[in-house]
């Protein structure tokens, strides 16, 4: 009796202390600068190019890991082989590497002076410091978190469905479009938004590999770091807009993981 | 009972613990005389300070290296280093205005170059900026470097000027930002102070500008109001002026505080 008198108190204080800490910082960027002042912020063609570039190549972004992680996670889901747990971890592996890591990683490879820059020059594509340097950075920070989700879903995808589709003559493409995606649109989609929201957050890859000019290269969380020195409301006013797009993605990944393990549980 | 008492004293142990070690970092042991001396430094300063740093017998000196405006921005929002170093008198000047720092020090004269990477003949002098094709690094306007950069261009004319700054790829937020692009050969040039050419060890060619572009680039120090490690503080800018320091700063290739006269 003694023991349960003071566990459940000790666990909602440290909710308590856990909120608290979490929020006050996401709180104090909405409270420090007065709504009037946050929306007048907004009115600087700097602030409003950084968020423009920051939709175009976070799209892009997702289109490109889209096209090549859908495939791949339903592979990694449904077939096993040596080395697939090696796979896994080195598709997952940028989602633990620190973003300064990735950036020098970038450089280091597809850059100028990189390993495969040559490459890359070859071909008459200019990465480093151009929007298309911006997309790449987004695209290797943000892709495992799609495949990730992509593959979990694939994998609750009940076998018995493709097998079906198999047996009534549909071709194994024909399965993995009409059948398998489909069925795991849902976990694909809360994988696609926590994705996004990595890519709209991805900070030092983009300014280490990209750099960062105006309407170019300059996305919105660099925006923000060119701005604390010199004009901190506006640092403050794309800063509450990232909040509310990040809360949006995340609450649109919950809800869409909340529908698709709702779905699978209905089975 | 007495199980949960005694994961309640392990815990209570591992707390303390974590505490003491928390204690010890924020004083550095306290064995230094007075703690170490946290100085808050422009990046152009890295290689001076270091060296500096080492020779400097009365505390241990702790660096942070960033752009001086970013660094401004958090001695304005309550962070408390002992010292702020800035690559300009302006930031120092406007946060003794408000009384965050006390009278600022001009310690130390830079000059502003044009640097390529070494063996690169694409940019050999400030007429090859313009050209199509050439990419340049900057600093962002409200760095130092990037504020006196604009203030070279702007004693071009409109036509030069403007074919260079259509050539800026990148708005940098410090030197260090600027150099690495230079190093990895992201871009054919870039405005850096000559100091951090040095720093390069040869992996970067300082371009000399025409004296009548060059800004007066002059270093102010100052401590930080209710700096904890005052004493400390003081020693280590006395120390700056008139000790090891003016070696220091002349190795990495500052010129002296009297050096930095406007033209």
């Amino acid at each position: 009796m003694t023991r349960g008198r003071w566990f459940a108190p000790a666990l909602v204080v440290a909710l308590a202390v856990v909120l608290t800490f979490l929020t006050l910082p996401v709180v104090a960027i909405f409270v420090r600068s007065s709504p009037g002042n946050l929306i007048a912020a907004l009115d600087d063609p700097g602030v409003l190019d950084a968020l423009w570039l920051s939709l175009r190549t976070t799209l892009l972004a997702l289109a490109i890991i889209v096209v090549f992680g859908t495939p791949a996670a339903y592979l990694l889901a449904t077939r096993s082989f040596r080395g697939h747990a090696l796979v896994v971890t080195l598709v997952e592996l940028p989602l633990v590497l620190p973003p300064a890591v990735a950036g020098v990683g970038l450089l280091a490879a597809i850059g100028p002076g990189g390993i495969a820059g040559g490459l890359v020059a070859e071909t008459g594509l200019r990465l480093a410091l151009e929007t298309a340097g911006v997309v790449v950075a987004l695209t290797f920070v943000a892709a495992p978190f799609f495949i990730r989700g992509a593959q979990t879903a694939f994998a609750a995808v009940d076998r018995s469905w493709l097998e079906a589709s198999r047996t009534l003559g549909a071709s194994e493409a024909r399965t993995f479009l009409r059948v398998a995606v489909p069925a795991a649109a849902p976990g694909m989609l809360a994988g696609l938004a926590l994705a996004w929201g990595r890519a709209v957050g991805e900070f030092g890859a983009t300014l280490i590999f990209a750099g960062s000019f105006r309407g170019r290269t300059q996305t919105a969380p660099l925006a923000i770091y060119e701005r604390l020195g010199t004009d901190f409301d506006a640092a403050l006013a794309l800063s509450a807009v990232l909040v509310i797009v990040s809360g949006t993605l995340l609450l649109s990944a919950r809800l869409l993981g909340g529908q698709g393990v709702a779905a699978r549980a209905a089975r | 009972m007495s199980a949960s008492r005694q994961a309640t004293r392990r815990l209570a142990v591992t707390l303390l613990a974590i505490l003491a070690l928390a204690g010890c970092g924020s004083d550095g042991g306290g064995s230094s005389g007075g703690g170490d001396v946290l100085v808050s430094a422009a990046t152009s300063l890295k290689t001076a300070f270091t060296n500096y740093g080492e020779q400097f017998g009365d505390a241990d000196a702790q660096f942070s290296f960033a752009g001086s405006d970013e660094l401004a921005a958090q001695v304005r929002s309550g962070a408390k280093p002992d010292i702020f170093a800035s690559a300009n008198t302006k930031l120092p000047d406007a946060l003794y205005a408000d009384g965050l720092v006390e009278k600022p020090t001009v310690f130390a004269a830079n000059r502003l170059v044009l640097a390529v990477a070494a063996g690169t003949t694409k940019v050999r002098s400030l007429h090859d900026l313009g050209a199509k094709g050439v990419t340049i690094a900057i600093g962002s306007p409200a760095v130092p470097i990037g504020s006196y950069t604009r203030k070279v261009l702007g004693r071009l004319d409109a036509v030069q000027r403007k074919a260079i700054l259509a050539n800026v790829r990148t708005n940098e937020p410090d030197v260090g930002g600027i150099s690495a692009k230079l190093t990895q050969k992201a871009v054919d040039a870039g405005f850096l102070y000559v100091t951090d050419v040095t720093a390069t060890n040869g992996r970067l060619k300082a371009i000399e500008l025409p004296g009548r572009l060059q800004p007066a680039v002059a270093y102010g120090v100052a401590i930080v109001t209710g700096a904890r490690h005052r004493k400390a503080a003081r020693a280590f800018i006395a120390g700056l002026l008139d000790g090891t320091g003016p070696q220091a700063l002349a190795d990495a290739g500052f010129q002296p505080a009297t050096a930095a006269v406007s033209p």
